[in-house]
Parts: structure tokens; sequence; C-alpha cells
């Protein structure tokens, strides 16, 4: 057991913080009970108020995460987690986005290996949650531009989209997992891209066709439709250009489009 | 600094808003899962409160809901994480969201805890306490100084429920808070419940310390329920929990300060196990009872004069 902190002086809050969510360390020797009381247990009630809270916070950010583990083993993960990886923002929302990768690392989570992308679709959709609004791109608007520049236009994604590519089946795992409704036996193998979205109020989660997560990919970091397209049908020649079209419009993945330059600016 | 009395006169500023003052108005904490049943009443008399970090996205349901209310209802602004009571710099990057939030939603109340949340790089989702000395006293004016700065007009400050002293306090709460409220120019927001909680967690009177406590500067109450549990002797230790009903004798507590102080805005937090509106709207009205109450006793002796 590590010693308590050093004494008051000049920094209570180090010596109060250093073990409140370290539970090898003793209570702070800075802190007293009234009339010479006796302070293990009263200052336990900060120290639970910071790990329940925390792990309530992670358990409200992956409820799918704690449906599928079970509220026992995803509060004790969740409480290792908390320990190596205290938030750092005191906006509470923005926490747990190293929560992904802790669950690939995590022993006791080995034997589900699509658990971690899970999370990361989860994740994915707190920050859809909270992004700044914006009217997405309207079918209407692309069809204003002359069919054949098509392949010059580049798009502005819109700030609640995200896609997270997954070998397991992602999309599936989520969707049966953020409700209530019993969960049929899943076949975890097929590989699922998930587009993550929020045209208005509501996140949608959708499953991407073959080559869509590359060509969305592409099209997000600005690359030109014809660019996107090409990359999209290299990876997959399947690829359908006129749904990818209609499922990003459908999704409202971006906001505006423009035509670039014949030279290529 | 500004006068303590200012505080009184920005809250009676017409807001662009809805246009009724909020003084002597009860409220209650705002969950979204009430906001269906609160829209489809009619408009009620009573303000609501919110925990402004949350808030703090950039966009989407939150910010779609709180303008829903805000059209209808005065707002609080509760800021839980500033850190006030901390002994790092506050946040410059929090005191612009928190800014921004204010100029967004024009609340009739800005309020904040003397507390501490952050420490390094750690945020510890929790009110810790901190011991008064001359030294914590000289920081927590300067990081009230910077909060009213940020936004403009006087905050408030709450006092905190606290289970742990200091060895090195010099001062009790009361003086702490007074000397606070006297040097920043902040005004105050009294939580009866945490005066009820530690009163009994470190074995003094609640009605001395509201004795003590300066009355003049409230400019908001909350009531709320609380948890007990027990010490390392086995003697009861309350929790300030915020998920039941307000306990019997925070009302009498409630009466007692606003008998003295006039009614002053009141708010009634219930955080989690969060009941069905008509409940928390049920606890609410009773605070308004008690402080309209107090208006007609006030009126009946204006009237005998």
């Amino acid at each position: 057991m590590l010693p308590p902190e050093p004494l008051p002086g000049s920094s209570y809050a180090s010596a109060f913080a250093a073990a409140l969510i370290d539970p090898g360390r003793e209570t702070p020797a800075v802190v007293a009970g009234p009339n010479g009381k006796a302070v293990v247990k009263r200052y336990n009630v900060y120290r639970n108020n910071v790990t329940s809270s925390l792990i309530d916070a992670l358990a409200a950010i992956y409820p799918a995460v704690q449906r599928i583990t079970g509220v026992e083993f995803f509060r004790a993960m969740a409480r290792f987690h908390i320990r190596a990886t205290p938030p750092t923002s005191p906006l509470l929302f923005e926490y747990g986005r190293d929560f992904p990768a802790f669950i690939e690392q995590y022993e006791y989570a080995g034997a589900m290996p699509w658990l971690a992308d899970t999370a990361r679709v989860e994740r994915a959709w707190l920050d859809a949650y909270h992004a700044a609004d914006a009217e997405p791109l309207s079918a209407q608007t692309l069809r204003s531009f002359p069919p054949e520049r098509l392949a010059n236009l580049v798009f502005v994604v819109h700030p609640a989209t995200r896609i997270v590519r997954s070998r397991f089946s992602v999309v599936t795992i989520f969707a049966a997992n953020r409700g209530e409704a019993p969960v049929d036996r899943i076949d975890v193998s097929a590989p699922e891209d998930a587009l993550i979205t929020r045209p208005d109020l509501d996140v949608v989660v959708r499953h991407l066709p073959r080559g869509g997560a590359v060509f969305l990919t592409d099209l997000i970091a600005g690359r030109p439709f014809g660019e996107a397209a090409a990359s999209a049908l290299d990876a997959s020649p399947d690829f359908d250009i006129a749904s990818g079209i209609a499922g990003m419009i459908e999704a409202g993945a971006f906001t505006t489009a423009t035509l670039e330059n014949q030279d290529g600016r | 600094m500004k006068a303590a009395t200012e505080l009184a006169a920005c809250a009676a500023i017409p807001l662009r808003f809805p246009a009724w003052p909020i003084g002597g108005l009860a409220g209650t904490s705002f969950k979204h899962e009430h906001l269906v049943a609160i829209r489809a009443e009619h408009k009620g008399r009573g303000f609501f409160e919110v925990h402004a970090e949350n808030y703090m996205g950039a966009g989407g349901p939150p910010h779609r809901a709180l303008e829903a209310l805000r059209r209808d209802h005065p707002l609080s602004l509760h800021g839980v994480c500033m850190s006030i009571g901390g002994e790092r710099p506050l946040d410059k990057a929090h005191l612009a969201r928190l800014r921004h939030l204010v100029d967004r939603y024009e609340p009739a109340l800005v309020s904040e805890h003397l507390a501490w949340s952050t420490h390094g790089t750690a945020y510890f989702n929790d009110l810790l306490p901190l011991p008064y000395t001359e030294a914590t006293l000289l920081r927590v004016c300067d990081h009230i100084d910077q909060v009213q700065e940020a936004i403009g007009r006087p905050m408030l400050l709450e006092n905190p429920s606290t289970y742990v002293g200091f060895r090195t306090s010099t001062m009790s709460e009361t003086d702490f808070i007074h000397a606070v409220a006297r040097r920043s120019g902040c005004g105050l927001l009294l939580d009866v419940n945490n005066v009820f909680v530690s009163a009994a967690n470190h074995g003094f009177s609640a009605l001395d310390y509201l004795a003590d406590f300066p009355l003049a500067d409230v400019g908001e109450i909350h009531l709320a329920g609380h948890a007990e549990q027990s010490d390392d002797e086995g003697d009861l230790l309350l929790i300030d929990s915020h998920d039941g009903p307000v306990a019997d004798a925070v009302w009498k507590l409630f009466e007692i300060v606003i008998s003295r102080r006039g009614p002053v805005p009141t708010l009634v937090e219930w955080d989690s196990n969060i009941p069905d509106w008509p409940v928390l709207k049920a606890e609410a009205a009773a605070a308004q009872a008690i402080l309209d109450r107090c208006d007609s006793v006030a009126e009946g002796r204006h009237a005998a004069a």
C-alpha cells in the first residue's frame, strides 16, 4: 500500500485528488472528521461518487456494450478504464474516446472481438448527436449540376457524419442491442461498415454497401466525385455508383457540393 | 467589483425571451424526459434550471429541447464544473463556453459551486471540498471575478454539502462565504438541503449556520432530497443524493429562511431516480405555496401598517 500523500501546506487538491481513483492509497492526511471522528468512510463517499458517476457516464455512452456484457462485467471493465484514463474534459459527453481501444486490450473481453467496434459505433453515435446543426445537401441541389460535370463535384461533409469500418457485423450487433427487444442469434462474421449521420434531430446508423466506405471516405477527404467513385470500384468491383449517390443524399452525409475547377484546384 | 445589490436589480430586468421576472417563483430541474409533459400544460408560472455543461455541445437535440423550453419559461443556468474552489487557473475554454450559453439563452440566473472538480489534467465529476483559509479565499474571489467578467454579470455561489473538513481551515464556512460575497460582489445560492446535510455530517446546528449566513445576498434557494449512510463510528452520514423528495426537516428550514429573507426564486433539484413530471411539479408547488404564504403575510403586514 502506498503511503498517504504528504501533509497540507500548499496543495490540498493534490493531496485530496491523489487517492480519489486510486484504491491503493490511504485516506489523505489533509482531511479531518468533526470532533476527532475517523474519515475513512467519509472520504470514501467522494471516491464512490467519482468512480460510480464516471462508470454511469460510460454506461450512458455505451448502452449496447453494457447490454452485451451485462451490467456487472461492464462496470468492472469501466472501473479499470476510469482508473487508467480519467476524463480530461468537464464535458462528459466527450469522455470515453479511448474506451474502444481499451476494450480491444481488455483480457476478459477477448472472446468478444467485435465488442470494440460496437463501442466505436456508439461513440460515433454520441458525436453525431451533439454535432453542430446543418442542413444536409438535397437531391434537388445535386440535380442542379450538369450531369457531365458530376465527376468534378467536391462535397463538404455534414458535421454529424461518421464512418466506422469493421471486420464484424457491427451494424447488426449495434442495432440489436440499443433497444430493449430480445436479441436473436447474430452471425458476427460478416464485415459491416457503418455510416452514422444526423440530418435533423435523429441519429441514424446505416449499413454501407461494399465500396461505400471507401467512396464516402474519399469524398469526406475532399476528393472529387470521379476519383472517389473510381477508388470505390477499385476496392469493390460490384460498387453501384447510382445507389452510392442515392444513399449519401438520403443519409444527409454532406451539406454542400461545389464544382472543382477544370485545372483540378 | 460589483455591489451585491446589483444582483437583485439584474434579476428584475425584463428578459428578451419570456418577459416575466422570477422573483418569488418556484422551479425545478429540467429533465428532457419531461419536455413533452411540460409543453402539454398551460404555461406555468415556474422556471427551470439546467446544468450548463449538458448544453455545451455544438448542436443537436439538447439545444432543440432547451430552446423549446426557453420560449415559454425563464431559465436558470447552473454550472457544475467550473472548479471555482480549485487550485489551478480556471479553464479559459470553459469560461468561453459559459459566456456563449449565457448569450444564447439569456438566463435569469447563473450559478456555480463553492467546490472543485478538476485538478491537474483529471476531471473528477464530483463537487470536492476545499479548506477555508485566507489563501483559498483570495483564489475563490479571483475565480469568481473571472467568471463574472466572462459572463458580464454577477453570478450566484452555492454553499456546498461536505463529508469531511480540512485540518488547515482557519475560518468557518459561513465566514468564508460572507467574505467571498463581500469581496467579489457575487450573490449567493443557498442550498438548504446542503446546510441540513453538512450540519448532520459535521455535528453543527443548521439554525446556527443559517443565522450566520448572509441571507441578504441570497438570490436563489435550492431544495433537494438526500440519502442516509453511516460514518466510521456508525453514526448517521447524510449524502447529498438529489434522488428523492425534499425531507420534512428541510422544508421546515426553508420556511424559516423565507420568513426571514422574503420570497426568492426557489428550485427543487432532482437528478437521479427521476420521477414522472407530476411528482416533481408537486414538489415545486409545495415550495411555491410557502413562497406565496410569505408574500401574503408580508402584504398583510403592509396593509396593517
